[in-house]
């Protein structure tokens, strides 16, 4: 690895991959540094190396990944997998874990391509083990084919559930239920953005061949689902919600909750980008304009950890993030850039005509956002409740980062990434307020965990 | 807005002060251009340190320190205030030398709170440091506390006495009207009696404003902290000739610190972490605790503290005008000594003069 670079790219998922290969592609000293040990992001996790017969379980849209890894292996870029970014500073000094060693590398131009993360939503019971992120369950089929062997209930809201269902009845899991948790109500509110959706019909039509397949299967398919909870004596022992008023529960040793994604946006928080409040999807993500340009000077955002558009619009605006850095590095021409991004802008805009019919649809509501159950566990590295958290407002405490300091939610090993939303939305709704005003947690680096020997080791380069 | 004493900065000296006023039956207003304890009150280590202060803060140390010890009482709160000792670490005879200076130099005035132990004693104490030191100085008295919950229990203390709190309120200008006070903020005006300075790193605009600049620089002290781990030491530790500030919390965590610089834009409070020095923080850590080198840091930062260039304080009433009064520049140090700082503000406003011997920390020395 070297010191310098033209260019920087954090992440492999697939604007990441299609960035790096623009840019290498018109002769820019380029490295790509990925957490992973395989190429693809989650969307595409272990693209090159999976077998057929997983492949085919996982659908066509998984196999988009491979002409993307292609090009990126054909290209020039220096590839370093397993290499953690810990820091990224307005400098574009980058702290980087490679082979375990801490090192700090300078980029002319750096691509966030962060991607998406599963947007946690603390319920009641949730910290019980048996529970489980959906996000969790598909990396563990994707990468090493493993599948609930025990059976599963799948619950909350959004796409993935829909699709991970499908995969596992593809895979011969025991689906016991997919408990869907988007309120009814909302499905009225997605209406008037239907329209616009028929443009992008492709999303919406594999969304109900889904269904049809499931419902065929038999398995039980519950709409309009609140008050889930997780129960058990140590470990999860039954999942109990309301469905149409009546209570009901299911026995299950495993539950997977998904309630759709957010940006994966701590790096670009700790590099000090300004973020705001995206309401129709429900997250915080960086300010960025139409080639991703951050409010840092040679910081460009692309994929789902500039906003959540999915894995086809990442690609493309993972290219016009390749371009913008071409173009900021001066090595082709402001009209250059504009006419080698305008197909990907058009096939962009195209795939995003789905979104606001799908953030409307699939809205997360506010009982789950802001839990009221005073008893649940917001904080799950230090503990802390709702109750602390509304207990801290009430003394006087105002903002997010105010109730972090008192009641240290967001202070332990996973730095706020499992609480920020949901302390920012009960904080909010203590205070009636808006949850853009409680901001978000100030991003603390060292993004990724680093060792007190790892960071020593940051000294003795210098010597 | 019309109260007795107005306070600016509503940091851990500002609410003191207020609480102390309110508890002599002073009403005060105490405005914070953010919100109270956001800078150096709310995120500095929470040291309550007597070792090593510079001889003119050691009357005052001592008897903040006795607060401290009864600190629930003033406050209603502990706030985790816990006292296993500080330490400095010789690791050489030079070092040992330069330890037992200190010590004669404690004791030539008149006070006991520093002694030395040899190597048997601390290493019953810190069983789990390196095996080459050969002695410490100690203050066995001394400790740690949270520094955001002392904040709010000083605030809370002083609200319930009446004490009333305007966050993201900005002075703009000041005047005196008679011997009270005319302040413009950003949330309108404010009329009183007195005037005080609490303004931490922001205190040189006030004295300013009052026709008594001071050489006081902003900046931004680092400090990590670590996963939580079983509890292997008790005292807080440092070194006599490395930069090391060390503690093991109650929940477990490590607190690094040991006066390093974070790269600060006063202009826009932004703070940058320089992984480079706190590089060398890990490197001293590792050398002293070498068992510590695969503990993971989680978390740096930086809060923005005012220095003075001689590292010793501004207590004192302003000399250009009548009802107006400083206590700022505690130059990374002023944790330990927020209770004592109040009593004597109050004192200084109330009755006009102190006990304690204050005369070293009058703003006039910048003359």
């Amino acid at each position: 690895m070297k010191d310098n670079y033209q260019l920087v790219i954090i992440g492999g998922g697939p604007a990441g991959l299609a960035a790096a290969t623009t840019a290498a592609n018109q002769g820019v000293c380029c490295a790509l540094l990925d957490e992973q040990p395989t190429l693809g992001g989650q969307i595409y996790r272990a693209i090159e190396s999976i077998p057929k017969q997983r492949t085919q379980q996982l659908g066509d849209e998984y196999t988009r990944g491979k002409p993307l890894v292609t090009a990126f292996r054909e290209s020039d870029t220096e590839y370093y997998p397993e290499t953690k970014v810990w820091s990224l500073n307005k400098q574009r000094e980058i702290g980087v874990l490679y082979k375990d060693e801490a090192r700090i590398i300078q980029a002319d131009q750096v691509i966030v391509a962060s991607g998406a993360m599963e947007r946690p939503i603390p319920f009641k019971g949730w910290t019980l083990p048996g529970v489980m992120q959906a996000g969790a369950g598909q990396i563990l089929f994707k990468s090493a084919g493993v599948v609930p062997d025990n059976g599963v209930v799948l619950a909350g809201s959004g796409p993935l559930l829909l699709l991970l269902a499908w995969q596992y009845l593809h895979a011969g899991v025991d689906v016991k239920a997919l408990l869907d948790v988007t309120p009814l109500s909302n499905h009225l509110l997605a209406l008037p953005k239907l329209p616009k959706a028929l443009l992008a019909h492709h999303y919406l039509t594999k969304g109900i061949g889904y269904q049809i397949e499931l419902k065929r299967a038999g398995i039980p398919l519950l709409f309009g689902v609140s008050d889930l909870r997780a129960e058990g004596e140590g470990y999860l022992q039954k999942v109990s919600f309301k469905h149409f008023g009546k209570q009901k529960n299911i026995e299950s040793e495993l539950l997977l909750t998904h309630f759709g994604v957010i940006p994966h946006a701590w790096l670009t928080q700790s590099a000090d980008c300004k973020h705001q409040w995206d309401d129709s999807q429900q997250c915080w993500r960086p300010e960025h304009d139409e080639w991703g340009n951050t409010s840092l000077d040679g910081i460009i955002v692309a994929g789902d950890g500039a906003g959540i558009h999915g894995a086809r619009s990442a690609e493309h605006a993972g290219r016009l993030a390749g371009l913008e850095a071409l173009f900021a590095l001066g090595i082709i021409s402001q009209t250059e850039r504009n006419k080698q991004g305008i197909q990907d802008r058009k096939w962009m805009k195209d795939e995003r005509y789905i979104r606001p019919f799908l953030e409307a649809y699939f809205k997360i509501p506010q009982s789950l956002l802001a839990t009221a159950d005073n008893d649940t566990i917001v904080c799950r590295c230090e503990e802390v409740t709702a109750g602390q958290i509304r207990d801290a407002v009430k003394k006087g405490h105002d903002n997010s980062n105010q109730v972090k300091f008192f009641t240290r939610c967001g202070m332990g090993s996973c730095q706020g990434r499992q609480c920020s939303n949901a302390v920012a939305h009960i904080v909010a709704d203590e205070k009636g307020e808006s949850v853009e005003k409680m901001g978000h947690f100030r991003g603390r680096p060292p993004v990724a965990p680093l060792t007190l020997d790892q960071l020593a080791c940051l000294n003795k380069e210098l010597i | 807005m019309n109260t007795d004493v107005l306070i600016v900065g509503g940091g851990l000296m500002g609410s003191s002060i207020a609480l102390q006023l309110a508890m002599r039956g002073f009403k005060s207003i105490v405005l914070d251009k953010q919100s109270p304890g956001r800078h150096a009150s709310g995120v500095n280590a929470g040291g309550l340190r007597q070792i090593n202060r510079d001889p003119a803060e050691i009357p005052l140390t001592v008897e903040a320190a006795k607060m401290w010890r009864d600190i629930e009482s003033l406050v209603d709160s502990d706030c985790d205030a816990r006292f296993p000792g500080q330490i400095r670490v010789a690791e050489n005879e030079a070092d040992m030398q330069k330890l037992q200076q200190r010590v004669d130099l404690v004791r030539s005035l008149g006070y006991q709170h520093e002694e030395i132990i040899d190597k048997k004693e601390l290493y019953q104490l810190v069983p789990a440091l390196a095996p080459h030191c050969v002695g410490a100085l100690i203050c066995r008295e001394d400790g740690y506390a949270r520094p955001y919950h002392a904040l709010t229990a000083f605030r809370l203390k002083a609200e319930s006495l009446g004490v009333k709190y305007y966050s993201a309120t900005e002075v703009n200008s000041l005047r005196q009207e008679g011997e009270g006070w005319e302040v413009r903020t950003s949330k309108g005006m404010f009329k009183s009696d007195v005037l005080v300075n609490c303004a931490g790193a922001w205190a040189n605009n006030i004295s300013t404003m009052l026709d008594e600049p001071v050489p006081l620089t902003p900046t931004a002290l680092m400090l990590m902290v670590t996963e939580r781990l079983p509890h292997f030491v008790a005292p807080v530790m440092g070194a006599a000739s490395r930069k090391l500030s060390f503690k093991q919390m109650q929940n477990g965590t490590l607190i690094i610190g040991g006066a390093l610089l974070a790269k600060l834009d006063f202009a826009t409070e932004k703070t940058e972490i320089d992984w480079r020095k706190l590089a060398e923080s890990a490197e001293t850590v590792s050398h002293f605790f070498p068992q510590l080198k695969d503990v993971r840091i989680v978390r740096a930062w930086a809060g923005i503290e005012s220095y003075m260039p001689d590292n010793i304080p501004v207590i004192s009433a302003s000399q250009s005008f009548k009802n107006a009064y400083h206590a700022f520049g505690f130059s990374a140090h002023g944790f330990q000594l927020s209770p004592i700082i109040g009593k004597i503000m109050a004192s200084l406003i109330i009755d006009g003069k102190t006990d304690l011997p204050i005369e070293p920390f009058h703003i006039s020395r910048f003359n």
